[in-house]
Parts: C-alpha cells; structure tokens; sequence
C-alpha cells in the first residue's frame, strides 16, 4: 500500500492537531483545576488574567519561561536537564494510540481519529506509562537533594507498585474483547462498555492510574507537607512547568484511557463521538480535582499496603473469576 | 557485606509544615526517623529581658507576640498577673468581655490549628474552611481593638476601652454558625478512612509520659489526663462559666483531635454564656494609682492630662514581691511569674509558654516512624515558634 500525499497531509493534521489540543488541554485544566478547587474551598481563584481568567494559562506559560532555569551545583546536569522531558514526553505519547472518534473519510479519504491504531495498543501504553516513572526517579536522584531523592525514591516505589496492579486489571478487558488493539476494544464495547462487565476492574484501574499521575491521595513523591516538592523540588522556570504540564497531561490522558477501555470510549447515543470521548475524559479529571478537594494523604507504607495487600491480590482473583465465566459461557 | 548508613536530614527552619522556623536535624534509616533534634531559637526576640526594661503596661504589647495566634490569651495571663501582684479588682463588664474574648481566641488559635493540621495531611479544603471562620473572629478583633492580631486590648485593671454597640450581634451570630462549620470540618475529617488512617495510633504518649515531660492543655487531655486551669485553678472569672473538659482515652493523634474539636464546641457555648452576662457598667477599675484615667478626662482637664502621662511614661510602682499566674491558653498552660523588686518594672517576668514544653515530646512521640507521621506529630502538639522562642 503506498499513501498518497493527501494521506500524509491528512496525518500530519491530525497529529498537528492532537497535539495542539492535548497541550492546550493541559494548560487549561491547570486552570479549571484552579477554579474548580476554588469552588469546592468558598473563594475565587484566578479570575484576573482575562476574561474569567481565561489567559490564565498563558500568563503562567511566560511566567515560567521567564524564570532562571536553576541548576543545583551538585547536580548531575545532563540527568537534571533530561528528567523534566522524560516524564512529559512519554505521557503525551500514550495519546497516540487512545482512538477518540469515529472514523471519518476526508475527500474519500478514510481518517480513523487515532493517531497510530497499533495491534498491541495496550501493551504500548503500559511501556510508555513505565518509561515516565525514570522522569521521576531520575530527576530525584540528578538532583543531588535529600528531599528530591526521598521523593524520587517514592515515587519509583508508588509507581511500580501500582503499575502492577494497573496491568493486571487491564487483563479482564483483553479476555473480553480478545485484542490488544485500543480501536477494538471500543469496538467490542459498542452496545454494553465493559464497566458492567468489569465493575472490580474499574475500581482497581481507577485507584491505580490516580497513583500513577500522582494525586491525592497519593501524592506522595511530592507531598508539600513532607519533602517541601519531592522530586521536583530543585526544578525551577520551564523544567518545573514541564514536570507540572506531564502530570496533567497524564490526567487526560489516562482519563481518556479508562474512557477507552471502561466507558466504551467514543460511544454514545445523541452527541457526535468526539464530544462523548472529550466529555468522558473530562468526567475523569474533574473526578480527579474533586478527590483533591476532600482527601487527605496516605502515608507511604499504607499506600504499599493498599497496593501489594489489597489492589494486586484483587486483580489476580478478578483475573480468574473473568476466565473461568469466559469458560463457562463458551462450554454452554 | 553492604552496610547501610542513615542519612541526616535538615528539617526546617523553611519547610512548610514545620509551623515557622522550627528546625528538626533527623536521622533517617530510608523514611524511618532513628533520631530527632529539634533546634529552636530562629525567632528568638528577647521578650523576658526587654520586660525588664519596660514598665508593666509596655509589657503587654510584648505578649501580644508570644503566641502570635493567640494574642489576647497572652493578654490575659500577663495582665491576670500584674493584677495579682498590685490586688486591682476588675469590674464585672470587663470581666466578661475578656473570657468571651479568651474564648473566641480559643477557637481561633484551634482553627488554625485544624487548618494546618490537615493541610500538612494533605487535606487542603479543611485548611481553607477553617482559614474562612478565622476571618470572622479577626474581625471581632479589629472591631473591638483596631488590629486583627497584635490585639494589645486589655489593661490591668480592665479594658483599653469599651466594645462598640455592634459587638453583641457580631458575637453572637459568629456563634450561632460555628457548630455548623465544626460539623462540617468533622463531615471531611473524622469518618474519612483516609484522615483515621493517619491520625489512629499516631504520636502515642502515654499518661505517665505526658505528665513527665510537663505537656498541659489538649495534648495533655489527648492522653486521658483530667486536667484544665479553667475549671481546676479558676482565674478571671471562669468559677461562672459552665463546660466540660473533654478527656481522649487512645493517647494518639486522634483523640487530640477530638479533645480539640470538642474544646472548640465547648468555647462556643462559653461565649454564649458570656453575651448572656453581659451588662452595662465600667470597664475600667476605679483605682488612678494603676489605671489609666478616662478618655474624657485626658481631653478635657489638665489633671486628667497629668495623670494619663504619668501613667503612660513612668508607669506604677508594684509591691515588693513574686506572682505566678497561670492560664489555660489554647495550646496549654501559659504562666507568667513576675519579680518586683518594688520598682515601676518587673526585676524578672519569667514566661512559661506551653509550645516550649509540648515540644520537647516530638522525639518520645514520632521516634520510630515515618516522616509522614512526624509532620502529623507537629500538627497535633500545635506548637508556636513565637511562644517557644520569645
């Protein structure tokens, strides 16, 4: 098969495209988090920047290009300036393969709205979301500061911990839709999404990617009260911001993944598919500012409890109860 | 074979929930605390040795910086004291308005204290609510004081000046709403897994323990110890007052929470009982040879000039002796002993502030546990660097 220029044109648009609004997504939700958090605590938040603050974003942006980007003097530079682009470039990359439309034919042309619908979709997910955990350890080990390296250590320990459970709760949905393609797994959850099959799946994927873009509860790697910033703390200027960006591009990111594999990604009756994709993924992160609002933190040991004890052990049994009903229902 | 080293942590003076410039040198096997030494001393300001320098009424705003979230309790022990030593009987107005006032102080040092307390928890919202409530009460300040922190209000004999009309309503409705908040800070902390999780078998000090190392005020009654100046040591008037002193059982972080919250319900019927007392009359003794003269005088006639500025340069002469007054302020027992000499200055004023004691017990309390669980440790001794360093 060879692509004809308008083929390239038309996948250069789209990831343009993608890429344009994963980051403005970003930098707003930064904002609505603001607002948001404003709202449930009886204040105002950002509202001068703009119309309802809305340059909020961009103020913020020149603010932190603007700074000294500060480099520690027992920092090991190049692991220092690497870091920041090892937590931020891996989360947007996952994007790549979560599909968030329908496909749609351009001047006959078919456009399936995913950026790269990759057979092993899942499995590329799971690689990305761990080579994002070296931004955190390593940017906490380069460092060279006790509270960076206690924070790194954390976060190296959180995040494998919960990426374990995270792949096993993802098995279920494999056996369901028996493809690792992200694309078929929407399809597969075309009439009924896989919530209903998979409610203890839901739950554990959940708690795990919560932990996997450091919120609280289990912000831990950079619990302010704790280590001051954890792993980021000697970050300043656009490094930092780059730290801050990755994580709340993991939000909508991996909201848009649970969307995917949970909520039966871009369907929906009424409204067109890339509003349900778009309202879903919203669903999530706001879910993740309100549990900011009302929880309090986990401690590290309770937080490897919860991991090890309790979510790994529940996504194992959930494993086995799937297989052995996907057997029944074959046999009968 | 590999061996393993602690690492020596530097906690503070700027960390952000060290509550001010507390530094704690740990010594930390991975996050479990083996060693802790608490450095103090970064707000130090001299305020026993400058007393000396001061007469009794220069002394007051001094005290206003101890427990800087607590400002008119410090009022209240230092003047309490001066009193005690020169025998000025203070008229029943005046004495009201200061154990209303003791009490909205109460409630304002504990909500800032379950502000700080859950925000280093990790529980944000709390922080802000509480911080909202806070605002009422520092307005109650400003209104009757003209400053929202560094009150400087009372006087020995009574009051700087009486409350404006508007004081009553102001009180009472603040009153009338704060149980409905306390619910609500309990609704986001005290049936959260989470904040249980945190706090239960958190910072355990035994009773035994807690009497050794002289703790007093809520972490003293966290511990099970049956112990409150207001009601065992009655001062300026509270023999009147109705309350319980609520007592935990667990020894840990929860139940000073609890002992906390229900001393903040307790004060809010305090303050009721206080507007219910209130009547019109002085608020200033009538003995010139201590107190100020009134306003009208000082405008109007030379003598009343005279004595205002005798008072105010040169102050009173006190009688040869030595006074120990003891109050239970929020954070636990701050006494003030003063040594007269017979001279219009204290010779000594020796400050007993409860955070300084409460303090020394961080080591016993979080030795042996995670970083996470000293910062909870802080939280719930509610220490204040204004009052450990002087």
């Amino acid at each position: 098969m060879t692509a004809s220029s308008v083929d390239i044109a038309l996948f250069a648009a789209k990831v343009g495209l993608v890429f344009f609004v994963i980051l403005t997504l970003a930098a707003y939700l930064v904002f609505a988090e603001r607002r948001i958090l404003a709202w449930v605590q009886d204040r105002k938040g950002p509202n001068r920047v703009g119309p309802f603050g809305l340059l909020q974003p961009l103020a913020d942006l020149i603010k932190l290009l603007t700074k000294e980007d500060f480099l520690p003097s027992a920092a090991d530079k190049w692991l220092f300036y690497l870091a920041p682009a090892m937590a931020a470039i891996p989360a947007i990359m996952i994007f790549a393969v979560i599909p968030f439309g329908a496909p749609l034919t351009v001047a006959g042309h078919a456009v399936p709205l995913v950026v790269a619908d990759l057979n092993i979709g899942l499995l590329f997910f799971l690689a990305l979301s761990s080579i994002a955990v070296y931004g955190v350890a390593i940017g906490g080990w380069a460092s060279n500061s006790k509270y960076s390296l206690l924070g790194g250590i954390r976060g190296l320990a959180q995040l494998i911990s919960y990426e374990l459970s995270m792949g096993l709760s993802l098995v279920p949905i494999v056996m369901l839709a028996r493809s690792f393609s992200l694309t078929e797994i929407v399809d597969a959850q075309r009439t009924i999404p896989f919530i209903i099959y998979q409610p203890l799946a839901f739950i554990i994927f959940l708690i795990s990617i919560t932990a996997e873009c450091k919120r609280i509860p289990f912000d831990l790697p950079e619990a302010e009260g704790e280590l001051v910033a954890g792993f980021h703390t000697e970050y300043s200027g656009m490094r930092f911001g780059l730290f801050f960006v990755g994580e709340y591009i993991n939000i909508i990111v991996l909201g848009g993944l649970a969307t995917t594999l949970f909520l039966g990604g871009w369907h929906g009756p009424l409204l067109p598919p890339v509003i349900w994709f778009t309202l879903k993924t919203l669903a999530f992160a706001f879910f993740f500012i309100w549990m900011r609002g009302t929880l309090p933190r986990l401690r590290y040991d309770q937080l490897m409890h919860l991991g090890w004890k309790v979510l790994t052990p529940l996504a194992l049994m959930n494993i086995l109860v799937t297989a052995w009903w996907l057997m029944l229902k074959n046999h009968m | 074979m590999a061996t393993t080293e602690t690492m020596t942590l530097n906690m503070g003076p700027q960390h952000p929930s060290t509550h001010g410039v507390l530094r704690l040198v740990l010594e930390l096997d991975g996050e479990v605390i083996t060693k802790i030494t608490p450095h103090i001393g970064y707000l130090h300001r001299g305020v026993e040795k400058l007393s000396e320098y001061r007469t009794y009424h220069q002394i007051l705003p001094l005290t206003d910086r101890l427990d800087y979230l607590a400002p008119m309790s410090n009022n209240l022990g230092y003047i309490l004291a001066v009193e005690k030593l020169m025998a000025v009987e203070v008229p029943e107005r005046a004495e009201t308005i200061r154990i209303i006032m003791a009490e909205l102080t109460r409630l304002q040092s504990h909500l800032v204290w379950i502000a700080c307390h859950a925000l280093d928890i990790g529980a944000m919202t709390v922080f802000i609510y509480a911080f909202r409530e806070r605002e009422t009460i520092m307005e109650i300040y400003e209104l009757i004081s003209g400053a929202r922190m560094t009150s400087n209000f009372f006087r020995v004999g009574g009051l700087s000046q009486d409350v404006p009309d508007e004081f009553v309503k102001k009180v009472s409705d603040f009153i009338d709403v704060m149980p409905g908040y306390l619910d609500q800070y309990e609704g986001l902390l005290t049936t959260n897994p989470i904040w249980l999780k945190r706090t239960i078998g958190n910072g355990v000090i035994s009773a035994e323990d807690a009497i050794d190392f002289g703790i007093t005020g809520p972490a003293l009654r966290g511990s099970g110890v049956d112990l409150d100046l207001r009601r065992d040591n009655p001062y300026g008037g509270y023999e009147k007052y109705q309350f319980q002193v609520p007592v935990g059982e667990n020894c840990d972080t929860f139940d000073r929470y609890k002992v906390r919250l229900v001393e903040m319900r307790e004060a809010c019927k305090i303050v009721r009982q206080g507007l219910e007392r209130l009547k019109p009359g002085p608020v200033l003794a009538d003995c010139p040879q201590v107190c100020y003269p009134p306003k009208e005088s000082v405008y109007n006639s030379i003598e009343g000039l005279i004595h205002h500025f005798k008072i105010a340069s040169e102050g009173f002469p006190a009688p040869e002796g030595e006074v120990y007054q003891g109050v239970e302020a929020p954070k636990g027992e701050l006494g003030f002993y003063i040594v007269s000499d017979g001279g219009n200055k204290p010779e000594r004023l020796r400050i007993r502030p409860p955070s300084f004691v409460n303090l020394q017990a961080i080591e016993k309390m979080s030795k042996g546990t995670m970083i996470a669980d000293l910062v909870a440790v802080i939280g719930t001794l509610d220490i204040v660097l204004g009052e450990i360093d002087r």
